[in-house]
């Protein structure tokens, strides 16, 4: 699809910043508001997709390949399934233990570092889960609704 | 009576979305059909939630008093998370088909020709 | 770290590991990535014997996610309510997940060869280790929720598999059919989880077992639940997706879509069996006629029965009428499932006696067996079409020829599916005609007539491909690839194993997963009062 008039491009580039410091926010204080993972990618992930319908679907290709966001979305899962390995390791030496949590050594070292930073420190591994999940949420979202606006592209030119 | 009235919602969502996909010929209101039965019963999961007189379970600030159920809120989210999954799905399917046989009607696609 | 300990969860971590490292691995070596997947499904099956083998001799195995087992336990049987997720692995999980593990390693070692000049091949192995990961999620958890979501990322990843090859129409026709099928199937399943919570306030199956009041919500829930499971096991007439779905893809993945068929089965025995268990017979009755008295089993049974009869015959007659060889395999295997399901409803009628335990005995050994049998089918049927590149039967003729291997693979597995000894085939169903036949005579008389008529079907196939006059079509065919022969050889080579040794199967593997069935109190008992 073709981008639309200078007006929407210009009034997008503005908005575009606000909107994604709201959806980090949301992910970052998954633990203490409503929101996590999921709910602060979508909303990234719906600025994107602003970005997406102001400035057309064959520039927005040209800037961001599709396997630079399968890479992203890769990252992002495999830091998830490894925390989630990390609780075999450290601690209680379970699957999915929150080892962060309690008064042993990696739990001291990170909740020291991490004081007063808005009580991340508050948590354990979850703040760290959230990070994981949004980042596969922003990569993933954006991946599908990148593809299927290029695809549609396809469909005009066969006919 | 007026705390029953989200489950009338509920039936009242769950039989149109099945009379969308049972009935309509056209491939795109089959999977509206389907997002309204899915979003009936998220409806249906947050519902059970609640209890008479209660503030959202959020443990910062709060103003004191009872709390609605947690569970059922994580419960409805990753609902949620798995319907976008699968309209994603569905909707790419679509494409694919519209750019092989031309048409969204339902009986003139997938016929067993040699 | 001892392993022995974790290994519920290392069954579902490592293959959920796999699928997300391999799109970052095959951007640098292709042959490194079918390396690394063939390894990653060896070691999920290297593990899950090792839990089988646990489980048989230790009783059963439990794991809570993110706290210490014994101390969740231990604080349970003292009152504390259960808010973590469990995996409760019994008999018959342990069952299950032996066919569910070893299929998938069979279908990734034969796509070696068969889907090499494919493109897009990162995400179909992902998506098969994906669709491993949520198959054996499904068969181990011990909690309703749970249950939903592997049912649903099973779904999902296996729709993308059936519509892979998007350049033909029919195929993406049939996975969109499967998804909406089975999306529906899985919300009508979380209405009912739903209920469940609304009323007892947990999502275990345990703890929902043994708190379990039969009332009217119950009721409806149970009818949704074997609605909508059977609805994804491909009981007739709600059986529409199935020839399409597995007829149109790919032969390693119709490979590996058999035991996600056998897992919602696993659903319906779960259901049925474990969580109305204290319902079945105990309990009052739920109508009386004179002086005659039906619970709540007889009506399951007569229910089962019925359907599991009309599915053996409508099987078998559509069979005879197809021209397109995946598709009659497809009905062929629908009229399996009837089998098992026969076996099942006939046992459920008369629990707890000895003709209850050698039918359920006969249906569980053809479980395992069906999935063998049906599966080397379904191999010869993509070695076929890779050397051809046919499926219509009207096409295909004189390949004895130049695929000798291939043709003695489907000579066994047209032995096996109809029940001729030294196969596997026949252990099982003369365990399941036996045992039916006690029960009524009429169904197991049924059972026989459908089992000769898929032999004449199946002889025919042979006798019209195989057999025969040299086509001129066909001079420079081929014998099959060896990935593609070493898959199919694992497949051949058990069915043998079992047709010669039934009795040491039964004993060691079939036997604890029936007295897991039958005894619905040790299921409960596992958690409730505290783990040993």
């Amino acid at each position: 699809m073709s981008g639309m008039s200078r007006i929407v491009k210009t009034m997008s580039n503005i908005i575009f910043p606000f909107v994604m410091i709201f959806g980090l926010y949301v992910i970052a204080h998954g633990h203490l508001t409503p929101g996590g993972g999921f709910q602060g990618g979508a909303v990234v992930a719906s600025a994107c997709a602003m970005i997406l319908v102001a400035y057309g679907s064959v520039w927005t290709m040209k800037k961001i390949k599709e396997k630079q966001l399968s890479i992203l979305e890769s990252l992002g899962a495999i830091g998830f399934i490894g925390l989630a390995f990390l609780g075999l390791v450290f601690a209680d030496k379970i699957f999915f233990d929150n080892f962060i949590m309690g008064p042993n050594g990696i739990g001291i070292i990170f909740n020291k570092s991490a004081e007063g930073l808005s009580n991340i420190n508050t948590a354990g591994v979850l703040p760290l889960m959230n990070f994981a999940v949004g980042l596969k949420v922003i990569a993933g979202l954006f991946a599908i609704v990148l593809v299927m606006a290029y695809a549609t592209v396809k469909v005009k030119e066969v006919e | 009576m007026i705390y029953n009235i989200p489950y009338f919602a509920v039936i009242g969502l769950i039989i149109i979305g099945l009379y969308a996909v049972l009935f309509k010929r056209n491939l795109i209101k089959m999977v509206i059909g389907i997002t309204l039965i899915e979003s009936g019963v998220n409806l249906f999961l947050i519902t059970l939630g609640y209890r008479e007189g209660s503030t959202a379970p959020i443990y910062t600030l709060s103003p004191g008093g009872i709390m609605s159920m947690p569970v059922p809120q994580a419960l409805t989210l990753t609902s949620i998370v798995i319907g976008v999954a699968v309209l994603a799905l569905m909707l790419s399917f679509i494409i694919h088909i519209y750019r092989h046989y031309k048409t969204l009607d339902v009986g003139k696609i997938g016929g067993d020709e040699e | 770290m001892n392993i022995m300990n974790h290994l519920p969860a290392l069954i579902i971590a490592i293959p959920l590991l796999g699928a997300f490292l391999t799109p970052l691995i095959s951007k640098i070596n292709d042959r490194l990535r079918n390396i690394f997947v063939i390894l990653i499904a060896g070691l999920t099956c290297l593990l899950v014997f090792l839990l089988a083998n646990q489980v048989f001799t230790e009783g059963i195995q439990t794991y809570v996610f993110g706290a210490n087992t014994k101390e969740t336990l231990n604080a349970i049987s003292s009152g504390t309510p259960l808010v973590r997720i469990l995996f409760e692995v019994d008999g018959l999980s342990a069952f299950m997940a032996i066919i569910g593990c070893l299929l998938p390693l069979v279908a990734v070692i034969y796509s070696w060869a068969f889907m090499k000049d494919h493109t897009g091949l990162d995400k179909y192995y992902t998506l098969i280790l994906l669709m491993t990961a949520g198959m054996l999620g499904m068969m181990l958890t011990g909690d309703m929720f749970n249950f939903f979501v592997f049912l649903e990322i099973t779904s999902i990843s296996s729709a993308a598999l059936i519509a892979f090859y998007t350049d033909k129409g029919k195929a993406v026709a049939a996975g969109f059919k499967y998804i909406v099928i089975s999306s529906i199937g899985a919300l009508f399943v979380l209405l009912a989880v739903a209920l469940f919570y609304g009323q007892y306030d947990a999502l275990n199956i345990a703890v929902i077992a043994n708190s379990m009041q039969y009332s009217f919500l119950d009721k409806v829930a149970l009818v949704l639940l074997i609605a909508a499971l059977g609805m994804k096991s491909g009981l007739v007439p709600m059986h529409m997706w199935l020839p399409d779905a597995y007829g149109r893809a790919t032969a390693s993945v119709t490979l590996a879509l058999i035991p996600t068929t056998l897992a919602s089965l696993y659903g319906v025995l779960r259901v049925s069996f474990t969580l109305y268990g204290n319902n079945l017979i105990t309990g009052n009755p739920l109508k009386q006629i004179g002086q005659i008295e039906i619970h709540l089993n007889i009506l399951l049974a007569i229910f089962l029965v019925s359907l599991a009869l009309i599915t053996i015959v409508v099987g078998v007659l559509m069979a005879l009428k197809q021209t397109d060889l995946k598709r009659m395999i497809a009905y062929a295997a629908i009229a399996e499932i009837g089998y098992m399901l026969l076996a099942i409803g006939a046992a459920l009628s008369v629990l707890k006696t000895e003709v209850g335990n050698m039918a359920l005995k006969g249906g569980m050994f053809h479980i395992m067996n069906d999935a063998l049998d049906v599966g080397l089918l379904f191999l010869v049927a993509g070695a076929i079409y890779y050397a051809t590149k046919e499926t219509s039967l009207n096409k295909l003729g004189g390949l004895a020829r130049n695929m000798k291997y291939t043709t003695v693979f489907f000579l066994i597995g047209l032995l096996a599916v109809s029940g001729i000894p030294p196969m596997n085939g026949f252990a099982s169903k003369l365990l399941i005609y036996e045992s039916v036949y006690q029960v009524n005579p009429i169904l197991s008389i049924v059972a026989i007539l459908c089992s000769i008529l898929m032999l004449a079907v199946f002889v025919k196939v042979f006798h019209s491909i195989f057999l025969g006059p040299k086509q001129s079509s066909f001079e420079k065919v081929k014998e099959a690839p060896k990935s593609m022969l070493i898959g199919m050889a694992i497949i051949a080579g058990i069915i043998i194993f079992f047709g010669l040794f039934p009795q040491v199967i039964v004993n060691n593997i079939v036997t604890p997963a029936v007295d897991a069935l039958s005894n619905p109190g040790t299921y409960i008992n596992a958690i409730l009062t505290g783990g040993v």
